[in-house]
């Protein structure tokens, strides 16, 4: 089984401040961390090829700096990571990244799973799967939280959640899936994983080597565009109750019937 | 690339101070680019006093041309077991508000089986045309058909907007649509104006889990398309007495073939409403210490309609499972009231929940971090205030 | 701010990193829990043994990394942060693993080593008795030939990871009337007839690891099971105890580590007379002679180890030195960081009451401190006789 993971690489949310002022996030001393629910993507993806054997292979558009996201995974048991990476990806919006992912995944060739975690917490789009996916021309599943291969090693049964319960589908491979963080625990990287990935050589494809369109990758290829960002605060309406626990718990009740909720 | 016109460039250090990737610094009093490290986000071009900054773009994504024949703002309806989704109702009441601003109309799209009956529920709404496709084939939701019928649709009649909710249904296929008419797509978004000078929809959304509010406009395409977060619009009372033209649509074949075969789709109610769309919320954290001391909780989410989330810890610890968890990789939610209960306030955890209405936080920690998003905090130990809160709020109702 | 350097390798550093990542990931979040229901940790011994390091000190024909002590003390210092209860377990199965790896045949390494590497059998070392606990001469379980078999009569008590292990390295005397010269070690597995546990005992700490009696009535077990020859039983433990003892020290490092960080977090934090208890200067004298000894001991622990990974002979003296050492430094931070929280470190909520319970096992096991004590004074006094 061919399985293709992409990951991105997200400020770590323990490390990151915002500046209220500046309505802007505080680079400084934000450590860069494979995006969480990309870590359960690539557990699934792992599984796979423990039972089916095949080959993982992990895929991340970014910064020089995301060859470090590509070895983690490459120290967790993928077999080969490759980082999209040029100048010109730059400022690309969910319309472009898929563009660009989906060059990729073709010049790979034969893929039989495309594995995405939900969204990434930086974005928080959940549109890259299925954008990827009509790229591709694939099937697609989101929210999966539970997934097996059935005996002819093709058919898919999937679990996807939604409000009400979940949705019980099958559909063949190749495919693609965006995965929840309930579908599995991710591993532990392994001390020969990690030796193997400190070793290892990622390939490095930009723009020319996909023969991507310049018009359709980066800003360029972006059909949305930030005008402002602010931090939302919340000091100004907070209100810490006073006295003892039976006058705290007065004061909230009138506040309560203030608002409505009682 | 993010270029500098020196001759405009003063070194006010105005771009410096708004770039979030330390990428613009002013140096020798102009402005320098480290073309590495800018994303080209667009915040300093944006922000320069001077109009000094500007990206050149080698050769832009093919544009829609004639951006002035796309009319009209749709909504995407959204029926789920013959119930129409409340954030449909919010969707209307805010394109109705939309439409004033850009003197059109606001187009019902209503994609389902045997639901011809409801469509004039959606007029009441606000809607002033509906679209019903009513197939069998649309009975159980794929997003190969939904997503196809829609863009086929939109690519016929040029809407100049298409909304629709941010559920895990709209979530799942209008990507799809986006996609396949190449066009921009913001997600999840938590407020929607409109740039009247060029008709822009301003789409502002959080990103990082709410910890930064980005606004977001589609230039250069149509339609404009954006998902909106339920419970954050609110919806008009229906009007029986509006008018409004159904018109049935059917669709073609080539548009109903799907890959995804729905097997089975099961109701499952863990306890009270589903948590993304619950009113009133009610989470435990650590703070109970043992599973026996979580029933209160369970109680007051009862007494105020609500249903129990949890964290992290409290799901870890085995209380409650692990479809009730709040945060980064569980459930985001923003109901009305949010009662974080014995919560510190990891920041895995703030981003699930913040942007709820009114935040009540109840920690023995005055220094716990929860308290920094809280509407109204109180200091003391859950398992003491939960049961005096509930004794309250039972007198209060005369029970 | 500069940090003590102590020039690890690369390779040394992602054993630091793992066992890092295993100890915050997969065993702070649990710890509470697996100490209330005294639970055996199985799915962090699968977290530890899918991380590879069970195989640290096994050579690599067997699957292993060929690691010294040093990187095993870097392994279990790690992990102790999390919870010494869980990493005494871990230790456990090195302690039992020793035996196989110094006095087994070839072909016993070949048939338990490449098990124990992957961490799919664990280990547990039976020495202990009721009647032998510091005198482990007094030990009173026998092994008798009987044809192709040997027959051990006897109960070992205490006995970590006792009724989850699956081997079991067990010392029993062949010959009385030799005293500690008449001891010998055998492999005794899981299963095997006559082989019983007893129940699971209780403790007021180190709750998560199991510790058992071993009850060996008329046990068979077959003749290749003898580990080394007859009468080396007793000179096998104590070379045994020697290469693990630092261990012990590492594992005293990690946890007062971690009562250290609780400490200094909440002292921070704690407002008193408007003011974080940090700038008083009472607290302030403690938090840094609880880092300092930390430091000295984390100092001691690993140049002995690295001593001993140089092949030096005799080793009892420097071995009990970094255990001793290491482990009443740990009783004494754990019991000045639950001082440090005052009433809330006496709680349960809080992680440094476990700590203190925890701590007193380290003083306690693989040698009480005052046997080492004996041990470091008697190797000193012929020492000084040869001088």
């Amino acid at each position: 089984m061919n399985i293709v993971v992409c990951i991105k690489q997200v400020p770590d949310a323990k490390t990151v401040r915002f500046d209220t002022e500046k309505g802007t996030l505080v680079r400084e001393g934000v450590e860069a961390v494979i995006n969480p629910f990309d870590f359960h993507a690539l557990e699934a993806g792992l599984q796979l090829k423990d039972t089916y054997g095949g080959e993982v292979t992990v895929l991340s558009m970014g910064p020089p700096q995301a060859e470090n996201a590509l070895k983690e995974a490459l120290s967790l048991g993928a077999d080969k990571g490759i980082l999209l990476s040029d100048r010109a990806f730059a400022g690309a919006d969910t319309l472009a990244t898929t563009y660009t992912l989906a060059k990729a995944i073709e010049k790979l060739g034969s893929v039989d799973l495309v594995l995405c975690g939900k969204q990434a917490i930086d974005g928080d789009t959940a549109q890259v799967g299925p954008g990827l996916a009509v790229r591709l021309g694939l099937p697609y599943v989101t929210c999966v939280n539970a997934l097996s291969v059935l005996d002819d090693g093709k058919t898919m049964h999937l679990r996807r959640i939604n409000e009400d319960g979940y949705d019980m589908l099958e559909l063949e491979m190749p495919a693609l899936l965006t995965v929840l963080a309930s579908l599995n625990t991710p591993r532990l990287p392994s001390l020969k994983g990690k030796m193997r990935a400190r070793k290892a050589e990622i390939p490095v494809w930009d723009a020319r080597e996909l023969g991507a369109k310049p018009g359709m990758v980066g800003l360029a290829g972006s059909a949305t565009q930030v005008v402002s960002t602010s931090v939302p605060t919340f000091e100004a309406r907070r209100e810490m109750l006073e006295g003892s626990a039976e006058e705290q718990v007065e004061t909230l009740v009138s506040r309560f019937k203030e608002a409505g909720i009682l | 690339m993010l270029n500098v016109d020196i001759e405009k460039c003063t070194g006010c250090g105005e771009c410096e101070e708004s770039c979030t990737f330390e990428a613009i610094f002013v140096e020798d009093e102009v402005a320098v680019v480290n073309q590495d490290a800018c994303t080209l986000c667009g915040i300093c071009v944006d922000g320069c006093p001077e109009g000094a900054l500007e990206f050149h773009v080698e050769e832009g994504l093919l544009t829609t041309t004639d951006l002035s024949s796309w009319k009209g703002i749709w909504v995407v309806a959204e029926c789920r077991s013959g119930v129409l989704a409340p954030v449909t109702f919010e969707l209307l009441a805010k394109s109705r508000e939309l439409a004033c601003e850009l003197d059109t109309e606001v187009t019902a799209v209503f994609m389902g089986h045997e639901i011809e009956s409801k469509a004039q529920e959606l007029i009441f709404y606000g809607a002033d045309r509906v679209l019903v496709v009513d197939h069998p084939e649309l009975a159980t939701f794929t997003d190969e058909v939904y997503g196809n019928i829609l863009a086929d649709l939109a690519g016929k009649e040029n809407p100049e907007i298409i909304l629709a909710g941010a559920t895990a249904m709209g979530r799942s296929y209008i990507p799809r649509v986006a996609t396949i008419l190449e066009t921009g797509l913001t997600a999840d978004c938590t407020g929607l104006d409109i740039r009247k000078e060029d008709r822009a929809l301003l789409q502002t959304r959080p990103a990082f889990g709410g910890n930064l509010l980005a606004t977001i406009v589609c230039p250069g395409h149509r339609p404009q398309m954006a998902t909106v977060r339920p419970h954050v619009m609110r919806a008009n009372p229906p009007d029986p007495g509006r008018k409004g033209e159904v018109i049935r649509i059917l669709p073609g074949e080539d548009l109903l073939s799907h890959r995804v075969q729905v097997l089975e789709s099961v109701k499952e109610q863990a306890e009270g409403p589903n948590l993304s769309e619950a009113d009133v919320i009610v989470t435990v954290g650590r703070g109970f210490e043992q599973e026996k001391n979580v029933e209160p909780a369970r109680e007051l989410a009862d007494l105020l309609g609500g249903t129990l989330g949890a964290t992290r810890a409290a799901v870890d610890a085995g209380w409650l499972s692990g479809r009730t968890q709040i945060g980064q990789t569980g459930v985001t939610v923003s109901p009305k009231l949010y009662m974080a209960c014995g919560v510190s306030g990891a920041i895995q955890h703030i981003v699930g929940m913040q942007g709820s209405e009114i935040i009540v936080s109840i920690n023995k920690d005055a220094e716990a971090p929860i308290f920094d998003v809280t509407t109204y905090g109180l200091v003391g130990d859950v398992k003491e205030i939960l049961p005096l809160l509930i004794r309250r709020i039972q007198k209060e109702r005369g029970s | 701010m500069a940090q003590v350097n102590y020039f690890l390798t690369e390779e040394q550093q992602m054993i630091v990193d793992l066992a890092r990542q295993i100890a915050v990931e997969k065993i702070i979040p649990v710890r509470a829990k697996l100490d209330e229901n005294e639970e055996f940790p199985w799915d962090i011994m699968k977290d530890i043994a899918q991380a590879d390091l069970f195989g640290l000190y096994i050579p690599e024909e067997y699957g292993g990394f060929a690691k010294g002590c040093f990187e095993n003390c870097l392994a279990l210092e790690q992990l102790a942060y999390g919870c010494i209860a869980v990493t005494t377990t871990f230790a456990a199965s090195a302690l039992g693993g020793y035996p196989i790896l110094l006095f087994g045949s070839d072909e016993q390494k070949a048939r338990y080593l490449p098990d124990i590497a992957v961490g799919k059998r664990l280990v547990a070392f039976g020495l202990t008795e009721a009647n032998a606990g510091s005198d482990a001469a007094g030990i009173q379980t026998t092994a008798v030939e009987d044809g192709d078999h040997w027959v051990l009569n006897g109960t070992k008590q205490w006995i970590t990871s006792g009724g989850e292990a699956e081997i079991y390295t067990i010392v029993a005397m062949t010959n009385k009337n030799k005293g500690a010269r008449g001891a010998t070690s055998f492999i005794v597995e899981k299963g095997d007839p006559g082989f019983s546990f007893g129940k699971k005992e209780r403790k007021m700490g180190l709750n998560a690891s199991s510790t058992r009696e071993l009850i060996m009535n008329e046990c068979r077990i077959p003749k290749d099971r003898i580990l080394g020859r007859k009468g080396q039983g007793f000179i096998m433990a104590m070379r045994t105890l020697d290469l693990a003892r630092p261990g012990i020290g590492a594992i005293a490092v990690g946890l007062a580590q971690a009562a250290l960080d609780e400490a200094v977090k909440y002292a921070r934090q704690r407002i008193q007379f408007g003011q974080p208890i940090i700038s008083f200067q009472a607290l302030q004298h403690m938090l840094a002679d609880m880092a300092t000894t930390i430091e000295a001991a984390r100092a001691l622990v690993y140049s002995v180890a690295k001593t001993l990974d140089e092949g030096a002979k005799d080793t009892a003296k420097i071995s009990a030195m970094a255990k001793l050492f290491a482990t009443d430094m740990a009783m004494q931070v754990t019991t000045d960081a639950v001082q440090v929280l005052g009433g809330y470190g006496y709680m349960k909520s809080y992680p440094v009451e476990k700590m203190m319970r925890d701590a007193k096992i380290l003083q306690i096991y693989e040698g009480t401190n005052q046997i080492l004590r004996n041990v470091i004074g008697q190797a000193l006094n012929k020492e000084y006789a040869k001088k």
